[in-house]
């Protein structure tokens, strides 16, 4: 399962970022191998349409599953029409470890 | 008629509410008599300057821009159209091309790009142009942006191609408040900005923006300070340091504002007003015709 994080830092161990679209980094995780690779938001600073911007870097890298804080309209019907499941931190998650570890126990809810 | 140029007046401010509406209208109707006066009201997302002017609307017409049509049987999802468009108005989902058109400039660069000529442009509506005569024979006209529309620009500009003719000889705009595209748009293609501010810290802040804006177009404009004699004498201190003219004063007074939110002009306040605003327009055509940097 490939998992796409919104995150603050280039590391597992960063912040996520409750932004979707204009989140500095994305994490992804490949939960079958727990390989992870770190990709740079470049919409970060995009005047409009980020959101759509993020969506295309999940659906690029055939993420299955996108974790954030909160998904924008435009930036959600992408996801929902590429098939990517929308889900949202829960109270306790604060780094991506621990989204990945809250994803894994069933603890996020999804979104939309 | 030693210029048989049109002259064109931009009504500007920077805050809101500050009198762009007031002097434009008012500006207007003192002209009405002696000159073809064609009124544009380009503040597209809150219009009101009919609510002064009171035309009969004749003609309207739709606001567009144009947008991408994907043709799928054409399309071999390459991918150009999302990679040009800096708008991110494009996505390339599964086997297919998403348009976004709230996000769309219009600028055509994807259907540009396409190489198996899948992208047809077509009309997308935005809002709508409304015009027609003034009691007084002002010709008006305004553009109405379609709320949740996000793109104030191309409607304005459509708006100020539209009404023009040749025998137009002073045209007026009333600007949308702010310092962004909107108001560059307005002021584009203008002979002079008339800057309406108010005596206050946060006039005089907006309006130092409007006059950089005016520097970087290397528009002439002059000031009119309203609601003069409240707040403090920074605007004015400012504007001497500066060497920009202050060419009239609104006094603060309770009779101006409950003529204006009863729908009334400066003139019906008193008959003065139209000898000053048409005064004030004589300076206006001296400063362009001599290109002083007013």
């Amino acid at each position: 399962m490939i998992l796409i994080i919104s995150s603050q830092g280039a590391d597992i161990n960063s912040l996520v970022d409750p932004r979707f679209g204009r989140s500095q980094f994305f994490i992804k995780v490949d939960t079958d191998t727990n390989h992870c690779e770190v990709i740079t938001n470049s919409g970060v600073n995009q005047r409009g349409g980020a959101g759509i911007g993020a969506a295309q870097i999940a659906v690029d890298n055939k993420a299955e599953v996108v974790i954030s804080g909160n998904f924008g309209p435009n930036a959600s019907s992408a996801l929902k029409a590429a098939g990517i499941t929308m889900m949202t931190f829960g109270q306790e998650t604060s780094t991506v470890q621990d989204a990945i570890d809250h994803y894994k126990q069933g603890k996020l809810n999804s979104f939309g | 008629m030693e210029n048989a140029k049109v002259l064109c007046i931009t009504v500007a401010s920077g805050k809101g509410g500050t009198g762009k509406t007031t002097v434009a209208t008012s500006l207007a109707l003192s002209l009405a008599s002696q000159e073809n006066v064609l009124f544009l009201d380009c503040d597209v997302e809150a219009p009101n300057g009919h609510l002064f002017l009171k035309p009969q609307v004749e003609v309207e017409k739709k606001a567009v821009i144009l947008i991408p049509h994907i043709d799928m049987e054409k399309c071999i999802l390459c991918g150009k159209c999302v990679e040009v468009c800096q708008f991110h108005a494009l996505a390339e989902i599964g086997k297919s091309i998403m348009v976004f058109p709230q996000l769309c400039h219009g600028c055509g660069s994807c259907a540009w790009h396409c190489s198996s000529k899948a992208i047809k442009e077509i009309h997308n509506p935005i809002g709508i142009l409304e015009a027609g005569l003034t009691q007084e024979g002002i010709r008006f006209a305004h553009g109405v942006l379609t709320i949740s529309e996000p793109l104030t620009t191309p409607i304005i500009r459509q708006l100020k191609k539209w009404q023009n003719a040749e025998t137009v000889s002073v045209i007026i705009r009333d600007a949308p408040p702010g310092a962004s595209c909107s108001v560059v748009e307005t002021l584009r293609g203008a002979d002079f900005a008339l800057l309406i501010t108010e005596p206050t810290p946060f006039g005089l802040h907006d309006l130092k923006q409007v006059i950089g804006i005016l520097q970087d177009m290397k528009i002439p404009g002059g000031v009119i300070v309203n609601r003069d004699g409240i707040g403090d004498s920074q605007v004015d201190q400012f504007l001497l340091q500066n060497h920009i003219p202050i060419m009239m004063r609104i006094p603060y007074s309770t009779k101006i504002a409950s003529a204006i939110s009863s729908g009334n002009t400066l003139l019906d306040v008193s008959s003065n007003y139209g000898l000053e605003f048409q005064a004030l327009f004589q300076r206006i055509k001296k400063c362009v015709m001599e290109k002083e940097a007013c």
